[in-house]
């Protein structure tokens, strides 16, 4: 007989396998392929604000900056799907090592307003660069065929790839957590003096901790960017770093799943209130308010509370 | 050299407002601990209240004689806008204290986006004029070395002068006194008689005041519109990082200084004139990590 705590991640785990397998037969590929994306932002995003305690405002950058890179390698210079969304998150990492490197010498709100002054010259660029067109975005990105011979024209072929790279990403990032390297960066998280006077090269771990969660953010991003065929400076924007702060602590900060139940709510509630126009805006501050003030801990934050179980 | 020179008057003129701004985040950071997000976006309310005042009241109300002026607002905003701060102080932020300050930037956040969609909504988000600039404002002075708009004139007078009289408040007076010991040590502070909690309200009020003031300011120089606030916002965090979280003296130069060299750079290369602020932070933290007028930590 499993107990609950090892019966209710594992219902969570079969609860999402099986609505990533199934999902394009009772809705929108599309939607459900930009969902996955956010999915994988937010849980990437998680890994640092969650698991280490560092909160970027920043992380449009690394999600809007390799949207454009791995747009811009396949579009003109002919790179496979594959490997453009790899050179995406490849150069994302690299603009994560920058930013973390400046941004971990402060820490706390101070941490938070440098990450956002980053991104900001990260948008400035993509705003003025020659190649990104400017206030147009970068459009007309080719899905081409995945490994020479699957077609991504097709939607569900499309699908299943989306649905691969997020589960990789997701694995890796739970890999991650469950590491003693994720160890560590939770010690970190709840004790910071205390890892330090263990031994631990705390700017290190943190700086890699950066380094990863730029990078799969970057991953998400490309595979956006190669779902919608389209690269825009709303990626890139400080507006986009605050919806994935929203989307981690509305599911719940640190929680496993929490992150993808947080970007589904999210990227369902501005689908199904599309038609209200900018009071879209109001609904997601409002949540982000209600969440703040009401359930820090995030929905499945409470839920693990409630089960009392420690990890979910 | 005229050419720099007319460009450094007009970044002097952003540098009022990275000033203010920046001011305003000062007092309420180096005060409370808050990082005010909502900060631009209360500005830019600021300044819709102004046109509001203006255009819209009136017509609203059946009065079409209603038009209340550049002046009467440049007294009567501030004060709204520092009773809506006071409000979200009193309602919203007192509960999160207790916890890491990062929740009441997040909070803040929260409130940007509602009061940016609500304004989106009502008057979309292309700018609208400011039409009640004063009478004795319009037209331009010469400098010598170029024709200044009497009214930006006033603006940067203006303001200088509020600096002044906020930074003297704080760091000479005796309610700056106690506003400094209250942040140290409530209890303290508490056993001799001050109602702290009020002190804390009346405080982001004073803050949040500052953001009215500069959007009323704005005003009649910007279109005003929904989104003014939304990037002013990111510069100003950098100019109080470089000027050191919480410093009012460091804010205050930090933004006019950072105004004029944000102008001057348009006259050598106009596209990196947005990122220079920027880039300055970045030397800065690397040179001393607790800004300019920080103290080291």
């Amino acid at each position: 007989m499993l107990s609950r705590a090892r019966l209710a991640p594992l219902a969570l785990w079969a609860l999402m396998l099986g609505f990533v397998l199934i999902a394009p037969a009772f809705l929108y590929p599309v939607f459900v392929m930009q969902l996955l994306c956010f999915a994988l932002f937010a849980c990437a995003f998680n890994l640092l604000i969650g698991f280490t305690g560092l909160l970027s405002f920043g992380h449009a950058a690394f999600f809007g900056g390799a949207a454009y890179i791995a747009g811009h390698v396949i579009k003109m210079w002919g790179f496979p799907p594959l490997l453009g969304i790899i050179t995406g998150a490849l150069f994302a990492a690299a603009l994560g090592w920058v930013v973390g490197s400046l941004a971990i010498r402060r820490q706390g709100i101070y941490f938070a307003m440098i990450t956002l002054a980053l991104a900001q010259i990260v948008f400035f660029f993509v705003l003025q660069m020659p190649f990104t067109g400017g206030e147009d975005g970068l459009q007309g990105i080719p899905r081409g065929y995945l490994l020479g011979f699957i077609d991504l024209n097709q939607p569900l072929a499309m699908y299943y790839f989306v649905a691969a790279v997020f589960l990789v990403g997701f694995l890796l990032i739970y890999r991650i957590i469950h590491s003693p390297f994720g160890q560590v960066l939770q010690a970190i998280r709840e004790n910071e003096p205390r890892a330090l006077s263990l031994g631990y090269n705390v700017d290190r771990f943190k700086l890699l901790a950066f380094v990863l969660s730029a990078g799969l953010s970057g991953l998400a991003g490309s595979t956006k960017a190669l779902v919608f065929q389209f690269a825009s400076l709303t990626d890139a924007h400080w507006q986009m770093s605050g919806e994935v702060i929203l989307m981690t602590l509305l599911g719940g900060m640190g929680t496993i799943f929490g992150p993808v139940v947080g970007a589904f709510i999210v990227v369902a509630l501005q689908h199904v209130l599309s038609g209200i126009g900018s009071w879209v805006q109001v609904v997601i501050g409002g949540t982000f308010i209600a969440c703040v003030l009401l359930f820090r801990r995030g929905i499945v934050g409470e839920l693990a509370r409630l089960l009392r179980i420690s990890s979910l | 050299m005229r050419l720099i020179l007319a460009q450094g008057m007009l970044g002097l003129n952003n540098g009022v407002f990275y000033a203010m701004l920046s001011l305003g985040l000062a007092v309420i950071f180096g005060l409370l601990n808050v990082v005010n997000f909502a900060h631009g976006a209360l500005y830019m309310t600021g300044a819709f209240l102004a046109l509001i005042l203006y255009s819209y009241l009136g017509p609203w109300l059946g009065l079409e004689w209603l038009q209340i002026g550049f002046w009467p607002s440049l007294i009567l905003v501030p004060l709204l806008i520092a009773g809506f701060g006071m409000l979200i102080e009193r309602f919203m932020l007192r509960w999160l204290y207790k916890f890491d300050p990062i929740y009441s930037l997040l909070l803040t956040f929260g409130v940007t986006l509602v009061l940016q969609g609500v304004f989106i909504n009502f008057f979309n988000a292309s700018g609208t004029p400011y039409p009640a600039m004063p009478e004795m404002l319009k037209g331009v002075v010469d400098l010598g070395f170029m024709k200044f708009p009497k009214y930006r004139l006033f603006v940067i007078v203006f303001s200088v002068a509020v600096c002044g009289v906020v930074w003297f408040i704080i760091e000479r007076t005796r309610i700056g006194a106690q506003l400094r010991a209250g942040t140290e040590n409530p209890e303290l502070v508490k056993a001799f008689g001050i109602n702290v909690p009020l002190m804390v309200m009346l405080t982001f009020g004073f803050g949040t005041g500052l953001a009215g003031l500069a959007g009323v300011l704005a005003a009649p120089i910007y279109s005003v519109s929904p989104l003014m606030g939304a990037n002013l916002i990111i510069v100003i965090f950098a100019v109080v990082v470089i000027g050191g979280m919480g410093s009012i003296m460091g804010a205050v130069v930090t933004g006019f200084a950072l105004g004029l060299v944000e102008g001057v750079t348009k006259v050598f290369y106009a596209p990196a004139a947005n990122t220079m602020i920027f880039l300055l932070m970045v030397i800065v933290l690397l040179v001393r990590p607790s800004g300019l007028f920080g103290r080291q930590s």
